[in-house]
């Protein structure tokens, strides 16, 4: 079942992409789309199913060189399965989608065919995204991780008539090499280690490697933490994390069901995926996880204020996902990884239906994607806007404090939060602070797009506006499904997630590894007997109690109390993200609804400030002169001077200055004339004589 | 005659049987209205004896007390020498008879060519050794003036004919310097006087009687004839001098180097490598500036030469597998190549100027493909049979502690690619022309498809051709 999961999409990618012009478009779309359908419905079978034993499937040998042996295996637990859901759910509902959305485009001449191209880059990215998630080593994740990138950049370069388009496929390709490097560093550094790439192997050897040495660059580093930041720094760039985020933003240029897919649900959650993947490791690698922390949060608050004051509907909820990774990364730093999966599980839903909404509102719209020439949709597009408000709802989480009730976004954010709280240092305190900030940027942000878009008075061309239609039935229901999603998994999944030690437990796979947490977990008690039980056991007893660090899906050290501080954190940390929302919503409500004038004369009077947002804290810009036109010098010098005059000059001058002379030379010995033909022949004779007597056995 | 040196001989003495029945046939009956049967017969006769050669004979066997020799390395020239001589011969009969050419003596004097050759490789002897030399030269002499009422063939008939007088003056002088040195005749005898440190008047020898080699397999600086001849010559001629006899050369070479010079390896390694050198330069940078496809293909011949050369350079005895794989490989591709220039013409008459390609791939794309992979595969280009041939002599080089050689080697093949690629340059992208036809039967299409199809399978095993070569070779070096 799980090899159908698994190749479902890249038959469907196949058939659709080659065998189009054989069984015709629409035939190719919905072999593509129904395949994937039948591998989500699998999915969910597996994940509903699933008791929470690791499960190896091995499909078969790869790679067998030296030491290194590798195979094609899916390895099934809780995290995978968990993935496995959202990508091919999210995967079909936009396969259906499309239909609606890639009917007509204005991007593509009359009668050429790029809907078969479309869905057949989305199935082949749903088959490498499987891959990466579905791997049991390193190599195996890699070349799903790069599969992704590939199909990534084929489908933001998709309107390849558009230069922007191109230049924002070759940006994030670009960009994602970077983390890429380090991800493959990442893989070497393991290998020489550990002398595997399996992840089991890498599992059992963590402790090992907290306590030796490697020597990198300059000096020698904990081994441990070295690998976990280089394999961080992969994560950076999928997952668009502060530094390496420039090229989400731009991913944009891609339709906009591909950023619901790849941009919002799937592909940039990899990198949290990857983290939660390789928990054994982290909790080696304490250093690494405070580097995490901090550049989680800091990612989270730097992406919410630049969504403040975005104009483009896409871009805005672009840094709303850079934002939302951010909180991803701070839960999965402290060491709370199933609230990590807990967030990206609900963000999947709600995020790609914000886009999907937000796609349906530019189909309708006729292309326009500047907010700014919105306003008063709700008529117009009413089941959008429902979907619309359920995702921003979800987002900004809204639900009843100190319950279990409410949007899913409510109870995966209350929950990262507190887990960044119940860390207890410095880090931990400084991301929830962050965080609590960006939950009211993020409210605001979010419901500056609602006002903007649905209410107040229609802006911008007047004949667009009368124009404006609803979604045809093939995206609004995906919008619904995914509504139900953004609605309920919060409330459904939470016990599983985030619940007592004993529920995550359950769900996770992972053996009780000591009557001390067990008993922690197992009632209400207070902070003291928490303290009591850190004291009980180290380290060394997690492997003594006859399991292994990678018999569960995550693995949280015997000392992490993350979660259990996080459960009994004091009531005023609990209800912080609901006021920081209920501020967000007031100030947006303020700005858009009741005064409209108000946020062009803070713009004036703060106009540094504004800009600096405006123009996303300048990255682009410090990037450009800092390192793309460097390194554009030194290729074009490279290359009209070290290739084009030394090595091309060196070879052309010897070809056609040198080579000529002596053919011309040799056209002038062919005299035709016998006597030069004979003289040739002694006078080689003579040089073989004389070198012989001159040279070799001679008295 | 003992019957069983007769035995051991009886392939020449078949062939020189069939030869002057031929002969007596044709001068008796319809004279050249027989040719075209006569061709078909020889060829025929070629077959049969390559294919009785290669299958039945084994073991090393000596006939006359030496003077003949029979072993693994003579049946593999013998049989690479046969069968190219008859698909030479086969794809020439429709080329000739429409130009009035097909004179009955044509068959009949490659036949008598086959037989020197034969003995070339087979020679234990010096005096074996020049007989079969004349016996080859002399037919080979007569069929480049085939065409009497031509200037040119004439001309080339002369030149080739006065120049391999004086090679054959420079063979016999090195033969007598050895003869008078060593005290014997035989390679059995002159390799015991050959030892250690040797004579001055032997060394001289050795050079002499290489020089007369260098000649027949058109080694620079003793190549000269070989343009003028090539291109003055009927076109099926050319292809046979391109074929059989530079197999039969090469492997004469290897017999006299080894057989009677393989204590003294480090003497004569230096000229065959310098030999090598001159030639693969000289062949790569002189054919840049030809126009004419057959001038093209004689220095492209040489350039081959070279490397074969190299092979032998090393002086081992994968030195010598080396060589007779890259000498059959060189034989395949140009059989094919020139199956192909045989049909090259314009408005019925043939043409040689290689412009006439010109775009050649719009009018017959199959053809363009084949001369594609062929002109790929000389030019060594990977994964062609044409790259493992070099791959091979190069790494006889570096093993045989001449690494100089491989470098110099890789960069004439540089150099010589380009002429190689200017062809298929022409032939896809080059400027529209006047163009050619290239009308073609059923033979001449199927040796080009087959030596094309053998240039991209071969890679699979080279048909098994190495071990054969790696037998044939631990027959003559030891």
């Amino acid at each position: 079942m799980e090899t159908i999961i698994l190749f479902a999409p890249l038959v469907g990618a196949i058939l659709c992409g080659f065998g189009w012009r054989l069984i015709g478009e629409t035939a190719a779309q919905w072999t593509a789309t129904s395949l994937l359908f039948l591998s989500a419905l699998l999915s969910w079978v597996v994940f509903l199913s699933f008791d929470g034993e690791t499960q190896y499937i091995e499909l078969f040998r790869w790679i067998e060189s030296g030491s290194l042996s590798t195979s094609w295996a899916i390895r099934l637990d809780r995290l995978t399965a968990i993935m496995l859901i959202v990508i091919t759910t999210v995967s079909s509902l936009v396969h259906l989608y499309s239909f609606g959305y890639m009917a007509h485009d204005e991007n593509f001449r009359e009668g050429e065919s790029y809907r078969p191209r479309f869905f057949a880059y989305l199935s082949f990215f749903t088959f490498a995204m499987l891959m990466l998630v579905t791997s049991n080593n390193l190599v195996q994740m890699f070349f799903g991780w790069e599969g992704v990138g590939v199909a990534s950049y084929l489908l933001i370069g998709f309107y390849y008539r558009k230069p922007s388009a191109n230049a924002a496929a070759i940006k994030a390709f670009v960009v994602n090499r970077v983390g890429d490097f380090g991800f493959a560093l990442g893989i070497f550094a393991l290998f020489f280690m550990v002398d595997s790439i399996d992840l089991d192997v890498i599992f059992e050897a963590s402790p090992e490697l907290a306590q030796s040495q490697i020597s990198f660059l300059w000096t020698d580093w904990n081994a441990a933490n070295l690998i976990a930041v280089l394999l961080f720094i992969g994560a950076m760039g999928k997952s668009a994390q502060l530094i390496l985020h420039t090229w989400l933003p731009d991913a944009m240029e891609g339709p906009t069901p591909v950023s619901a897919l790849i941009h919002a649900a799937t592909m940039v959650t990899a990198g949290v995926f990857l983290v939660c993947r390789m928990s054994p490791l982290m909790e080696y690698a304490p250093e690494a996880q405070t580097f995490i922390v901090v550049l989680g949060a800091t990612t989270a608050f730097f992406a919410a204020t630049v969504g403040l004051v975005q104009n483009d509907i896409k871009r805005v909820i672009a840094y709303s996902t850079c934002s939302q990774l951010g909180y991803m990364f701070v839960a999965a730093g402290v060491g709370v990884y199933s609230a990590a999966m807990f967030h990206l599980f609900t963000h999947a839903f709600f995020k790609a239906m914000l886009f999907l909404g937000a796609g349906s509102v530019i189909h309708g719209m006729h292309h326009e994607q500047d907010m700014r020439n919105y306003g008063g949709l709700r008529k117009k597009l009413p089941y959008t806007y429902w979907a619309m408000m359920i995702g921003t709802l979800a987002i900004t989480g809204v639900g009843i404090p100190l319950t279990h009730i409410g949007f899913a976004g409510f109870l995966s954010k209350d929950a990262v939060i507190e887990s960044a709280w119940g860390a207890m240092s410095g880090a931990g305190t400084y991301a929830f602070w962050l965080l609590v900030i960006a939950a009211m940027f993020t409210s605001f942000y979010s419901w500056r797009l609602m006002f903007l878009t649905f209410f107040g008075t229609p802006r911008g061309n007047k004949h667009t506006h009368e124009h404006a239609h609803e979604s045809p039935m093939t995206m609004l229901v995906p919008l619904g499904v995914l509504a139900i999603g953004a609605v309920l998994s919060g409330m459904v999944w939470f016990n599983s997630f985030f619940g007592t030690h004993d529920d995550v437990n359950r769900f996770f796979g992972i053996p009780a590894h000591s009557e001390a947490s067990a008993e922690a977990a197992g009632d209400d008690h207070g902070e003291g007997s928490a303290d009591a039980a850190e004291g009980d056991h180290g380290a060394g007893e997690a492997v003594a109690g006859g399991w292994t660090l990678g018999s569960g899906a995550i693995y949280m050290a015997p000392d992490n109390h993350v979660m259990d501080e996080a459960h009994h954190a004091p009531t005023w940390v609990k209800v912080a993200p609901f006021v920081a929302m209920l501020i967000g919503l007031a100030f947006s409500y303020l700005f858009y609804i009741v005064n409209p004038e108000l946020p062009k004369r803070l713009a004036q009077s703060q106009r540094p400030l504004y800009l600096f947002l405006l123009n996303k804290w300048y990255f682009d810009e410090i990037y450009d002169f800092a390192i793309v036109r460097p390194t554009k010098w030194l290729g074009g010098f490279l290359w009209r001077r070290g290739d084009g005059n030394v090595i091309d000059g060196g070879i052309n001058g010897l070809a056609m200055g040198i080579v000529p002379f002596f053919t011309r030379l040799a056209g002038r010995a062919q005299s035709g004339y016998l006597f030069h033909y004979a003289f040739a022949m002694v006078l080689g004779i003579a040089i073989l004589i004389t070198w012989m007597t001159l040279g070799a056995g001679a008295e | 005659m003992t019957s069983a040196d007769f035995s051991i001989l009886l392939p020449e003495i078949l062939l020189a049987v069939f030869a002057m029945a031929a002969l007596l046939f044709g001068v008796y009956t319809g004279k050249d209205k027989t040719a075209p049967m006569l061709v078909w017969a020889t060829s025929a006769v070629f077959a049969l004896l390559a294919l009785w050669i290669g299958l039945a004979g084994e073991g090393t066997n000596a006939a006359y007390g030496g003077m003949f020799i029979d072993d693994g390395f003579a049946r593999f020239a013998k049989v690479v020498i046969l069968v190219s001589a008859a698909a030479v011969l086969l794809m020439s009969e429709t080329y000739m008879s429409r130009r009035d050419l097909l004179r009955f003596e044509y068959p009949i004097l490659v036949a008598l060519a086959a037989i020197g050759m034969m003995v070339m490789v087979s020679a234990g002897d010096l005096i074996a050794l020049y007989m079969g030399l004349e016996l080859q030269s002399l037919a080979l002499y007569v069929v480049a003036a085939l065409r009497r009422d031509s200037a040119k063939s004439t001309e080339a008939g002369l030149k080739y004919f006065v120049l391999g007088a004086l090679s054959s003056g420079l063979l016999l002088y090195g033969a007598s310097l050895t003869y008078g040195f060593a005290g014997t005749t035989e390679f059995a005898g002159i390799i015991q006087a050959a030892q250690g440190e040797i004579p001055l008047g032997l060394l001289f020898g050795l050079v002499f009687l290489f020089a007369g080699l260098a000649f027949k397999v058109s080694a620079a600086p003793f190549h000269m004839w070989t343009p003028d001849v090539y291109e003055g010559a009927p076109t099926p001629v050319t292809a046979f001098f391109a074929t059989a006899p530079k197999m039969a050369a090469m492997g004469l070479f290897a017999r006299l180097a080894h057989d009677a010079f393989g204590q003294i390896t480090a003497d004569w390694t230096q000229i065959v490598a310098f030999l090598s050198v001159a030639s693969m330069f000289l062949g790569a940078v002189a054919a840049i500036g030809q126009r004419d496809i057959k001038r093209l293909m004689a220095y492209s011949s040489i350039n081959h030469m070279g490397f074969a050369l190299m092979g032998l350079a090393a002086g081992t005895a994968f030195g010598v597998q080396a060589m007779l794989v890259y000498m059959a490989i060189y034989v395949t591709m140009n059989v094919g190549t020139f199956a192909f220039i045989l049909s090259m013409e314009r408005d019925g008459k043939a043409v040689t100027d290689i412009r006439a390609l010109n775009m050649f791939s719009k009018k017959e794309p199959l053809k363009a493909l084949a001369i594609l992979v062929l002109m790929f595969s000389m030019a060594g280009v990977p994964p062609l049979v044409g790259f493992f041939g070099k791959f091979y002599v190069l790494r006889a080089a570096v093993d045989g502690g001449m690494a100089w050689l491989a470098i110099a080697g890789v960069i004439a093949s540089v150099i010589g690619a380009f002429y190689y690629l200017r062809i298929v340059f022409y032939m896809y992208f080059g400027e529209e022309a006047d163009g050619m036809e290239a009308p073609m039967q059923p033979v001449a299409w199927g040796l080009l498809m087959a030596s094309a199809a053998a240039m991209v399978f071969g890679v699979i095993n080279l048909f098994g051709i190495e071990g054969v070569a790696a037998a044939a070779a631990a027959t003559l070096v030891n």
